[in-house]
């Protein structure tokens, strides 16, 4: 058993798997990593299963020690991190992994070979910050935290990976026309969490009644009265009385989750046809880690 | 989008369908969703249900299945769940304390309203809410049936946090908060019920469908 110490926790750490789908008849939403495409990625250059409890770290990393040796992949965005990323690397008792300010993207995954252990919360490791569900007791990581890492004995990956590249754009679906979404150019906002991404730029007219509340899924791009679009994330309701006027891919999950305050973002639509192909490639790629 | 008697499918993304069963709330657009909801659940590659008053959304693993098999699922399930029975309804009681510092909005609610608060005590005990469906957070209910004479506007600012177990009124709608969250409805009084916890199988205590009782814990009594 391996005990990763917490020497700094970086500005917000948390433990995230996929999350915990089944549950939205409950109003709890599925939660997990924000880039869920890096997490499985570090994850299989780890030797774990793809889905298995790793460290999710938010635009300033944070500093672990290993009381172990242990093989550990960093993936998502580039940290400034003192071991190289998208490869398995091999640390010795006593060494630190640091992590520093995000020098691209808002995300990184530090993976562990065995994964993170903490007890699970209806299926799930991934925290829920909101709700204060799963995780290391539903929070954040502090200083001083140990986490338990058990190394599997079914080897590890030694393969390394091309960094992934987030789309530019961030390609959306909808039942009937995004025009006014596509032709404006977006800027993210600093209070955007796991939560939602809030989008500022040109106010969204026509959106102002209040409809039937009905479910949301993952990626909704909702517009309250102020005109403002709000793409639901992670941590999203259930449930929602907003309009919402399109989609994100699934394919682009992984480039939402990379946005970071003041970012400019901009749309595509695209049909779903394209949507399920572009997802297609992706789960190729990831396929041809293992 | 497409259309079989008494449903719409529509395309939310490129992994969930909405079945849409009503444009408004109405008793047999819950009945519908009642039905169908457990239903749904156990669909190969379904991965989460979300109800709601009228509609049902599904999202699925387009991985796994493929969204014109989840429709002809839907659509079958929906056809033979016409004849399914409902489940018997529940009838839940939630003790809580109107007012004071529990229900520091109870004397504004009684205000624009032109009630005394006893009054909207009074009004707010004596009806039966259906739990149309849980959505929003963990556990919330979103109840129908209270007395429209004691309907009050949200409030301007929302509270940053509001305390668990807290019972609320949001203009022409009454709920409970499981957790402590952000809110922006008027707080009443508060219930020493877990309404969600984790730990609990299930770990909602109410479900869909069933009739609930806001019943006043008396003063003094222990």
């Amino acid at each position: 058993m391996n005990h990763i110490r917490v020497i700094s926790p970086g500005l917000l750490t948390t433990v995230q798997d996929l999350g915990r789908p089944g549950y939205a008849h409950l109003g709890i939403s599925a939660s997990g990593a924000a880039d869920a495409l890096s997490l499985r990625a570090g994850n299989l250059l780890a030797g774990n299963a793809e889905g298995a409890a790793a460290l999710e770290m938010t635009l300033a990393g944070g500093t672990f020690e290993f009381e172990s040796g242990a093989v550990v992949a960093l993936t998502g965005g580039d940290f400034q991190a003192n071991i190289p990323m998208w490869t398995a690397v091999e640390v010795k008792a006593g060494d630190r992994v640091r992590c520093g300010h995000a020098r691209s993207g808002a995300r990184c995954y530090l993976c562990v070979n065995g994964g993170i252990e903490v007890p699970p919360v209806l299926g799930s490791a991934s925290t829920h910050l909101l709700t204060g569900l799963g995780g290391l007791e539903g929070r954040a990581l502090k200083r001083g935290d140990i986490l338990i890492s058990r190394p599997s004995t079914s080897g590890w990956g030694r393969r390394s990976c091309l960094p992934l590249a987030p789309s530019p754009t961030i390609r959306v679906t909808s039942p009937t026309s995004a025009q006014a979404l596509c032709r404006a150019a977006w800027e993210v906002q600093p209070d955007s969490d796991r939560m939602g991404l809030r989008l500022r730029g040109p106010t969204l007219d026509g959106h102002t009644g209040q409809m039937l509340t009905e479910g949301v899924p993952l990626g909704a791009i909702q517009v309250p009265p102020d005109g403002q679009p709000i793409i639901l994330f992670v941590e999203h309701q259930t449930t929602g009385g907003y309009p919402k006027i399109a989609n994100v891919i699934s394919a682009d999950f992984h480039a939402a989750g990379q946005l970071r305050p003041r970012d400019p973002v901009v749309f595509e639509q695209i049909s779903i046809d394209a949507a399920l192909t572009l997802l297609d490639a992706q789960e190729d790629w990831l396929h041809s880690l293992v | 989008m497409s259309q079989s008697p008494g449903m719409r499918v529509v395309d939310a993304s490129d992994r969930s369908l909405l079945l849409v069963f009503d444009d408004r709330i109405s008793l047999a657009a819950h009945r519908d969703v009642l039905r169908l909801t457990p239903l749904l659940r156990f669909v190969r590659g379904v991965t989460n249900v979300h109800p709601a008053y009228a509609s049902i959304l599904i999202d699925f693993d387009p991985r796994t299945i493929r969204r014109e098999e989840v429709e002809r699922n839907a659509a079958e399930l929906f056809a033979h769940a016409a004849a399914a029975a409902l489940p018997e309804p529940r009838t839940v009681e939630i003790p809580m304390t109107y007012g004071g510092e529990y229900g520091p909005d109870l004397e504004a609610v009684a205000a624009l309203t032109g009630r005394t608060p006893d009054e909207v005590v009074a009004l707010h005990s004596s009806a039966e809410y259906l739990v149309y469906f849980l959505g929003f957070s963990p556990g919330f209910p979103y109840l129908g049936g209270m007395p429209e004479s004691i309907a009050a506007p949200r409030l301007e600012t929302p509270r940053r946090r509001v305390p668990a177990g807290s019972v609320a009124i949001g203009a022409r709608q009454t709920g409970v908060y499981p957790i402590a969250s952000p809110g922006g409805w008027r707080i009443i009084g508060r219930t020493p019920l877990r309404l969600f916890d984790p730990a609990a199988d299930p770990p909602a205590l109410l479900r869909m469908g069933d009739r609930v009782r806001f019943v006043p814990i008396l003063k003094g009594a222990t």
